[in-house]
This record gives C-alpha cells, sequence and structure tokens, in this order.
C-alpha cells in the first residue's frame, strides 16, 4: 500500500485545487463586466449641455467652460508655495490640507485641487500652471444663465449624489445632474448621452493604451435644445413686481396650458449656483428657513383658495340645479343660521343675484349655494362628495401632472374626509360652511388656482399645465396636448364668466381695470394664522386674486399670490392686472398702479412676528413705502449674494 | 503493454502530455510578457521570444538524453552528483546575486541557475544508493546516508539564500517511503507539521497539550500490556521541546518576509490596520493574482485578452505567477485543464515507475513524480492563495531557460529508462 501514498496525495491536491478555482472563478464571480474592470479605466467624453430658450425663442441658458486645478499628489514636486498659493488666493494651510486629503484618497489619482476657478483666475494661472508639476487645468461645462431671472423654473445642475450613483449606472462620481427645475425634469433630453473610453492600465495606473484598439468606444451623443413655454419678458416683469414682497404667480396660456409665468418671491438670481461658489451660495439660500428663497411658492405653496372658490361653488350650483342666475339671497352682513352668524360679510347691496354674487363677492350668497348643492341628497355624505368631484375635475385636490418635479396637491374634502373627522352622519353642511367661500378645508397651491381659471375661460375644459413648448428633435408628451374636460356643462359657464367680467366692471376689481381690454377676475382674502411661542396668532390676510383675458378667446388665465398683502385687490389684483397688460399689449400704461406696487413693500409685514414687538394686523396704515424698484435695483437681500467672489 | 522495439519505445504519453504542458505555458509567457504588437516570436527582447529560443534548445536536449544509453545514467549518477555539488559550491565565488539570491552563474547574456539541474542529479544519486544491493533503506544507518545525500544539495542552497528551492527536497520523503522508509517516519512527519501549526497559531502550552493528549490516549487506549509511563512522558516532554523550538525558530531564525508569510497563511497578525498594511504590501502579488484569477470566470477573457495580464498587474507574473495568466485567459475551464494534465503527468510517470524492473529506474522514476508534484503544490497553491508564500517555478510553464531544460533532462532521463525496460532481465 506504500505506493498509493503519492498517488492519492497527487488526486487529492488535484481535487483541491480544482474546487479552489471553480469558488474562485465561477461560485464567487459574478459575471465579467469591462465596467467593473479596475483594470480598465473608463474615460468620458462629456456632450454639450442641451440649450434652453423661452417661448420667443430668446436664450435663457447656455454652456461656459470652466476650469478645475487639477493635481495628483505623488507627482507634486517641491514648489513655490507662497507664490502658488496667492496665484489661487488660498492661504498656505488651505495648501496642506487640500494635499494631505487628497493624498489620503490616492496619491496616484488626480484630486481636484482647486475645483471651477472664474474666467479671470484661469486666465492668470493658465501661463503659469506649467511651472508647477503634478498641477494641471481641466476643463468642464457649466451652466451659463444669459438671465437673471427664472431660477425655480430653469433651476440649476449640481454634482450627483450617491443616492443616484448607486441607483442609476448612467451616472459616475462628479458628474452634473439636473438638480431643480427644468434642469431636473428634462435632464435626460438635455444631457445627452455621454462617450465612453475604455483605457487599459498597468499595475502603477499609467494608462498604456485604448483597450481593443478602442473597439468599444462610444461618441457622445449631444444633448437636445429645448424651448419652454415661459415669456421671459412677463417672468422678469412678474419677479419685478413680486419684489418686497412672498408669493407667487402663475400665468397659464388656456388654449394650450402652456406655463407663460411662474414666478415664485423670493427669488435669487440663477447664476448663484455656478461656479466656485456654489455650495456657499446654496447653503445660504437653503438655511433662510424664514424667506424660504428656494421654496417654490407658485407651485408647493398651499393656501386656502379664499373667494376665488366661490365661482367653482356657483359653476357647481349651476350645475347640481339648485340655483338659477336669477334668485336671490339676502345677506345681513353675514349668513345666519337662526340667530347664529356663520359667516360674516361686508356692506354691499342686498339681496343679490349670482352675477352680483359674484361681483361683490357675497359671503351669504354662496353660504346659501353651498348648503343646497350639499343638502341635495339625503345624506350630506353623498352631497359632498359630489361637490368634490366637481372640484377635483378642475385639477384641484391632487397632482396636476405638470412637467416640474414639485408641488402639492391642495385639499378638497369628500364625505369621507368628514366622516372621519366628526364620526360617520354626525355633521351636516352648517358644520363646513367655510368651503363654500374658499376657506375652510379646502386649500390649493397656485397653480391649481391658474389652471382652475383656465378651465373657466375655456367655458370646461383644460389642458395639463407644462413647462416643455418644443424638444429638439422630439415630440412632447401627449398628455399636454390633451382636453381634460371638467364636469360642469358648457353652458353653466356663461353666467360665471359674466360674474367674474363684473367683478371688474362693477365689483371689488372695479379700480384695476385695465383700458381696452376685457379681463374676468375675482378677488380673495385668505386669513391665516401662524404659530409664534405656541400661541395661534393671526397674521394680516393673504392677498390672492385670479383672472383671465380677454373674455372671449382668452390668452391668458393668470393666478396670483402675495403673503400678507391683506385684500385681494390690494396686490394680487394690481399685480395681476399689470402682469394681464404686459402680457397682452406687450407695455404697462397704467403707470400708477405700476409705481404703486412697485414703491411698496412687506417686508416689515413679514418681520413682525420676528421682531418681538407686539403688532396689529390687517391695517392699511403699517404700508412700508419704498424707492422705487427698477430692474437694475438690487433686490431682495437674500439675492444680493455674488456669483464669484 | 505492446511496445516498438526498434528502438523508439518511448512513453509517448507521457511525451504528449510535456509537450502540451510546454505549449500551452509559452502562450501564457506570451501573454504576460508581451507588450505590444507579437510581430516575431523569437524576438529575444522579450521573455516569450527568448522561451522559444529555450524550447528549441530542449529538442537537442532531448535528443540527446534520448541517444545516450540508458545505463549511462545509472553508472555515471555519481560523477553527476558531484559535478552538480561542484556547480552549487562554485556559486559561492562565481555566483551572481539576483534578487538576494546568489543562486545564478553568468555567462556571457546568459544566466544558469544551477540549483535547478542539481534536482536531477540529486535524483540520480538517491536512485544509485538506494538501489544499491549493499542498502537496506530500513535500517538506520543506511537512513542517515540517503538523508545526507539530499540535505547536501539543500543545505547548500539554503545557504545561496534561495530558500523555496531547498522546500523541494522534501519530495525525496515520498521516495524513502515508498522504498521501505518506517511508517513511524510518516507519522512523526505528520505529527511535526500539526505540532508546528498549533504551536504558531494557538502558543506552545496548546501545541503541547494537544501532542500529550494524543500520545497518551495512544498510549493507554492502543496497549493492551501494563501501561509503561516513562516512554509517554518522555515523548510528551520532546513535544514540548518540539514547540518551544518551533516557535523560536519562527521567531528568531526565520526572515521577517518569510515571517509574514506564514503570518498572514496562519492569520496570525490581529492588528487589522497592520493586517490591512501587510496585504497590500507582502500579499500585493498574492492579492492581484487572485482578482486576475477570479476575473476569468468560468470561459475566461481570451488569449491575450486579459485586462489584468496586459496591465502587468501581477508581478512576476510570466515565472512563479504564470498560472494566473492561464487562470484570467482561459478561465476555469483552461485552469482545471491545466490541473488535469499535471495530475495525468505525475499519474502516469507513476505508474510507468511501478511498472519497471529495475530498481533504479523505479526510485527515479518517484523522484521525477515527487519533485514534480512539489512544485506542482507549491506554486500553484501559492498562487490562488492556499499555502504561503513560496517562490518555485511551476515545471514546463514558468518563464526561465535553466527551469525548463532542468525538468527537461529530469524527465526524460526517466523517459530513455522506461524505454530500456524490455532490455533489463
Amino acid at each position: 500500500m506504500r505506493k498509493l501514498l503519492l498517488l492519492s496525495i497527487i488526486v487529492v491536491v488535484g481535487l483541491v485545487f480544482i474546487s479552489r478555482l471553480f469558488y474562485l472563478q465561477v461560485y464567487n464571480e459574478e459575471p465579467y463586466s469591462l465596467y467593473d474592470d479596475n483594470a480598465i479605466r473608463k474615460v468620458y467624453d462629456y456632450p454639450k449641455r442641451g440649450y434652453v430658450y423661452d417661448r420667443n425663442n430668446k436664450l435663457l441658458v447656455a454652456n461656459q467652460p470652466s476650469y478645475d486645478v487639477m493635481f495628483i499628489p505623488r507627482e507634486v514636486k517641491p514648489l513655490d508655495t507662497l507664490e502658488f498659493c496667492n496665484l489661487l488666493r488660498i492661504t498656505k494651510e488651505d495648501f496642506i490640507n487640500f494635499y494631505n486629503k487628497a493624498y489620503q484618497y490616492s496619491p496616484r489619482l488626480p484630486s481636484v485641487f482647486i475645483p471651477q476657478l472664474s474666467r479671470i483666475e484661469y486666465a492668470v494661472l493658465q501661463e503659469k500652471i506649467r511651472k508647477y508639476e503634478g498641477f494641471y487645468i481641466q476643463k468642464r461645462s457649466l451652466r451659463d444663465y444669459q438671465t437673471t431671472i427664472g431660477a425655480n423654473v430653469l433651476g440649476d445642475i449640481g454634482e450627483v449624489n450617491n443616492y443616484i450613483i448607486e441607483n442609476d449606472p448612467y451616472y459616475e462620481s462628479g458628474d452634473l445632474i439636473g438638480k431643480q427645475g427644468v434642469e431636473l425634469s428634462y435632464e435626460e433630453v438635455l444631457r445627452g448621452v455621454k462617450g465612453i473610453k475604455f483605457i487599459q492600465k498597468d499595475r502603477f495606473n499609467r494608462d498604456i493604451g485604448a483597450y481593443k484598439d478602442g473597439i468599444y468606444d462610444t461618441l457622445p451623443q449631444p444633448g437636445h435644445d429645448i424651448t419652454i413655454t415661459i415669456d421671459s419678458e412677463l417672468q422678469e416683469y412678474g419677479e419685478l413686481l413680486m419684489r418686497h414682497k412672498r408669493g407667487g404667480i402663475i400665468a397659464i396660456e388656456p388654449s394650450s396650458g402652456e406655463i407663460i409665468a411662474m414666478v415664485s418671491a423670493p427669488s435669487y438670481n440663477p447664476n448663484l449656483l455656478v461656479g466656485r461658489q456654489r455650495s456657499r451660495n446654496f447653503s445660504k439660500l437653503y438655511t433662510d428657513t424664514i424667506a424660504k428663497p428656494l421654496f417654490d411658492r407658485s407651485l408647493k405653496a398651499q393656501y386656502p383658495p379664499g373667494s376665488p372658490f366661490k365661482v367653482l361653488n356657483a359653476l357647481i350650483g349651476l350645475q347640481e340645479n339648485v340655483v338659477t342666475t336669477e334668485e336671490k339671497f339676502h345677506c345681513r352682513n353675514g349668513y345666519y343660521l337662526g340667530s347664529r352668524k356663520l359667516t360674516g360679510c361686508h356692506s354691499h347691496a342686498s339681496p343679490l343675484a349670482m352675477n352680483g354674487g359674484i361681483a361683490q363677492s357675497c359671503n351669504a350668497y354662496f353660504a346659501n349655494v353651498y348648503r343646497r348643492i350639499i343638502d341635495k341628497y339625503d345624506k350630506p355624505h353623498d352631497g359632498m362628495d359630489v361637490w368634490s368631484n366637481h372640484l377635483k375635475s378642475f385639477g384641484l385636490g391632487d397632482y396636476l401632472g405638470y412637467d416640474l418635479k414639485i408641488g402639492n396637491k391642495g385639499r378638497i374634502p369628500d364625505g369621507d374626509f368628514y366622516d372621519k373627522w366628526y364620526g360617520e352622519n354626525r355633521w351636516a353642511s352648517t358644520y363646513n360652511i367655510s368651503n363654500a367661500i374658499g376657506q375652510g378645508e379646502v386649500e390649493a397651491t397656485p397653480i391649481q388656482l391658474a389652471n382652475m381659471v383656465a378651465a373657466i375661460s375655456n367655458r370646461g375644459y383644460y389642458y395639463t399645465p407644462h413647462i416643455i413648448k418644443n424638444i429638439e428633435g422630439e415630440t412632447i408628451d401627449e398628455k399636454y396636448t390633451t382636453r381634460n374636460y371638467t364636469t360642469i356643462d358648457k353652458e353653466n359657464f356663461e353666467p360665471v364668466v359674466q360674474g367674474m367680467f363684473d367683478v371688474y366692471n362693477s365689483g371689488t376689481a372695479y379700480s384695476l381695470q385695465v383700458p381696452g381690454i376685457e379681463i374676468c377676475g375675482k378677488t380673495g382674502t385668505a386669513e391665516n394664522f401662524m404659530n409664534i411661542d405656541g400661541q395661534r396668532t393671526q397674521l394680516t390676510d393673504h392677498s390672492i386674486f385670479v383672472a383671465f383675458a380677454p373674455k372671449d378667446n382668452p390668452k391668458i388665465a393668470i393666478a396670483v399670490f402675495v403673503e400678507n398683502g391683506y385684500w385681494g385687490s390690494r396686490f394680487a389684483g394690481r399685480i395681476a392686472s399689470l402682469m394681464i397688460e404686459q402680457y397682452i399689449n406687450k407695455e404697462v400704461t397704467m403707470t400708477s398702479m405700476e409705481n404703486w406696487i412697485l414703491t411698496h413693500s412687506l417686508e416689515n409685514e413679514y418681520e413682525k412676528p420676528y421682531s418681538g414687538a407686539p403688532f396689529g394686523i390687517n391695517r392699511e396704515s403699517a404700508l412700508q413705502v419704498i424707492d422705487k424698484i427698477t430692474k437694475d435695483t438690487v433686490p431682495n437681500p437674500v439675492t444680493s449674494l455674488s456669483p464669484f467672489k | 503493454m505492446q511496445r516498438d522495439h526498434r528502438g523508439l519505445n518511448f512513453d509517448w504519453i507521457t511525451i504528449a502530455l510535456f509537450l502540451l504542458l510546454v505549449g500551452f505555458g509559452w502562450l501564457n509567457i506570451m501573454s504576460a510578457s508581451h507588450s505590444g504588437e507579437i510581430t516575431n516570436y523569437f524576438d529575444m527582447s522579450q521573455p516569450y521570444g527568448k522561451q522559444s529560443v529555450f524550447i528549441l534548445f530542449t529538442i537537442g536536449l532531448i535528443i540527446l538524453i534520448l541517444a545516450l544509453d540508458a545505463k549511462f545514467y545509472e553508472r555515471f549518477a555519481s560523477v553527476i552528483f558531484f559535478v552538480s555539488m561542484l556547480s552549487l559550491v562554485g556559486l559561492f565565488i562565481f555566483g551572481k546575486n539576483v534578487n538576494g539570491a546568489t543562486a545564478w552563474y553568468a555567462i556571457g547574456g546568459m544566466t544558469l541557475q544551477p540549483s535547478e539541474f542539481a534536482k536531477f542529479a540529486t535524483s540520480l544519486a538517491v536512485a544509485k544508493y538506494i538501489s544499491d544491493l549493499q542498502t537496506n533503506i530500513k535500517t538506520f544507518k543506511d537512513q542517515i546516508k540517503t538523508i545526507a545525500i539530499i540535505v547536501l544539495p539543500a543545505v547548500l542552497i539554503l545557504l545561496q539564500n534561495d530558500a523555496g528551492s531547498t522546500v523541494v527536497y522534501a519530495a525525496f520523503f515520498f521516495v524513502f517511503y515508498r522504498e521501505g522508509l518506517q511508517q513511524i517516519y510518516l507519522v512523526i512527519a505528520v505529527f511535526l507539521i500539526l505540532l508546528s501549526v498549533l504551536a504558531l497559531k494557538f502558543n506552545v502550552v496548546i501545541a503541547s497539550s494537544v501532542a500529550a493528549l494524543l500520545i497518551f490516549g495512544h498510549h493507554f487506549l492502543g496497549r493492551k500490556k501494563r501501561p509503561q509511563l516513562i516512554q509517554p512522558i518522555a515523548i510528551v516532554l520532546l513535544c514540548v521541546g518540539v514547540s518551544f523550538g518551533i516557535t523560536y525558530f519562527y521567531n528568531s531564525i526565520l526572515q521577517e518576509h518569510q515571517k509574514d508569510r506564514i503570518s498572514l497563511w496562519l492569520r496570525l497578525e490581529k492588528d487589522p490596520e497592520k493586517l490591512q498594511q501587510m496585504k497590500q504590501t507582502i500579499l500585493y502579488n498574492l492579492n492581484e493574482s487572485e482578482k486576475a484569477i477570479s476575473s476569468g470566470g468560468l470561459t475566461g477573457k481570451g488569449f491575450l485578452e486579459g485586462t489584468r495580464t496586459t496591465g502587468k498587474f501581477v508581478p512576476e507574473q510570466h515565472t512563479d505567477y504564470i498560472f494566473s495568466t492561464v487562470g484570467e485567459e482561459w478561465g476555469f475551464l483552461g485552469s482545471a485543464l491545466v490541473i488535469l494534465l499535471f495530475v495525468a503527468l505525475m499519474l502516469r510517470i507513476l505508474y510507468l515507475a511501478e511498472l519497471q524492473k529495475s530498481q533504479f529506474s523505479r526510485v527515479y522514476g518517484y523522484c521525477v513524480a515527487s519533485i514534480l508534484f512539489l512544485h506542482f503544490m507549491i506554486n500553484i497553491g501559492m498562487v490562488m492563495g492556499l499555502i504561503p508564500t513560496i517562490g518555485i517555478p511551476l515545471p514546463f510553464f514558468s518563464y526561465g531557460g535553466s527551469g525548463l531544460w532542468a525538468f527537461t533532462i529530469l524527465l526524460f532521463i526517466f523517459i530513455k529508462l522506461d524505454s530500456n525496460r524490455i532490455n533489463e532481465w
């Protein structure tokens, strides 16, 4: 048996080796991929990012080269640190700091030393960089905003985060990606497809040539240019009017659903988020939790809609046949249930039919209509559901489906909502009578209000609002060219439209008439509260206004929301009228109205809750007068950050 | 087996296996050492070009070996051994130092490594001595003399600082065992290995305790006679001594890099920071070679297509780490084939050795199989991370003239001896 010792050991060792090979190569190994092979360097060739044009083909966003100072720590030779630091405007401590950090990351791989030099810094450094071994300049492409407006629309690009890197194989660390606005919504269209080169490395990480002579390499495909629906002149005008105010404006073209202006105030210069100061500026904007310049009020701010909601109740009343256009309701400075006053009202002629109810914004009129709608059915639950479904057909109470990635659902209560609140069948229309006048539980965002107005102006349908007008070489989503019909019949719109027209003719917006343009509108005022030191404190009302013009063949539907602007026609109404004139006539003749807006600020109103001093609300006298704002005035404090140091 | 009687009755199976291994090895050397386009297979500036020439040279060598009379090798075994030992001694005077080992003669532009040739010389000497009618391997005196034959080259090579090649001489143990060395040596060998691992991995106390338990257990349970105490106690004391000896050997005699290799293999280093550092430095080759092998997958990336091979990620890939090229470019299928070829070759030699009528041929055949086996086991085991790093070449595969020629001589002397089997009485 001595013969067998070596023989069996040989066989055993052979088997062990084959098992080990099996473990290493078959069992333990993921399928081979060129992308995961760290012997192959992947060099990406970034395509030109698509340009962004406004609806009149004005270039809004282009690209600019940017220059990063890169270095390979191991290759750095002793240098005149003082001179170098002076050139880059850094301290010697910074230098040592950057160097050590990069060295720890890898002494052999390139690291960014100083990102995104300005053109001037680049020009100075370019001639001298050769003196500093191991350093070089790498060109990148950044956004170049041709405008200072529309930060919330245009958005910005920034370095991709780890979550995306892990979940989207397209992105590599250091890639730029759309972060907000259309940059985010149309990222895939704008970015194009990057090209890739596979390069064989050796073990010292040096390139030794193209992998397989480049048969797997691809060329970059340039990004598509896009045209957005924004009218940059109107946008700019809207942003000007909204300076020193907070709130949002949405203007929609009813015949297409195109968003022609989308203003959120306060705003900031989009150039702030480009270049070396990006992260510093971003954190300043981000940490301003009082003015919240990064919060897009036009899409996200959810407020009680106030009186504009009344026109919807009028429409539902007609559709449900619970009221006629002729029937009049009394108003005794409010709506009474027995001797209990459920809702107040201001002084106006009484009794009023529908037209007057809308024009004078009579609370009592709509309280009556609302109760009839809800009480039409045996159970208020069913009436509530019918009411709710009509409202939802206007795009309220849910995401609208527009092509920007932020928004809010708003809130339209239904029967179940109140069942949960009060208990099944333990409530009646009088419990939520505030819904009649857009206060109670209903909430909407400015874009929902604008869309609702567009639907009214179209007499019964709307196109889903959208920001994209045209993509170079592609067609836009079909859903933006499809009509969404409301549940209200066409003929029921006419009396309501007439009522809104009379808001301008004889009603609450009488003073806001624009010569030569037939505007239909509706004022709104919404109470609002804030928690100050644990106390629910009422603040000055929000000023709301919705309008469309012209009355027939409307070109613009608009919703304006000014926080703490007091009453509807005071700030929001003026701004809406000016915007309409600007858009339709391309010039503003109502200079005194314009002057009023440009010389009045609400900043002191906004400071009230934070100043600590006792304050009153809803006071006409408290209005702050300022020097007239022009395009060139340095705007709100948050926007005074500079793009470059 | 029917053999050709007209003088060409060589074992063609062995020769075929040899050719396959050398041919496949050459392809892999080409892959591991080329840089850029391969225009000339005999490009003397490139290792693969040189290897082509070495292989051509080998053909002449084979013809010469097979042409000589089979009796020549037995008759001149002592002389060949003497000359070989002389060449080893000569290194101390004329040797050229490469990588810390004085193991080469530089002749013109070429280097020769006499330790490679010492293997077949020692095999001849061992075969000659054991097959001597006067020799009885079962006697202690003859065991000492036989061991002296292998200790001499082993020590000379160790003194040249070529510890890897020294280890190969352990292969002769299999030969002695086959020829009648007592079973107890096998037991002691296994026991010593176990004891060493325990002593290093844990400590002397645990190693000694385990040893004592085994010995007493065996002593009391296995014997029916009245148990004696003195003998087992003496053995246990010896074990304690050996454990201390091993620990001392490890701590004080082994060089730093040898210690590190063993330390990593037995996972002795506990400090994670130092371990990480060791892995990046000492284990660098192994890490890279394992990665290269793993990345080959089932079918490999294809000839000349290995990215880690092309990038020369594995140092010494065309010599000691040649098997990682096979792993990366030919995958599991190719690597397993190489292992099967080696196993087949070794088993074939053992089979033929057992057929030999002369003891000299049989012993020599065993020497060939054992030496090939040790190289095979250590080299491939090292490249796949199964045993600590010991730098010896993979026979027929690794780049290098001395190695290729020495293994060719080693193998073909046996083929010649085997072909002469029919002529023996």
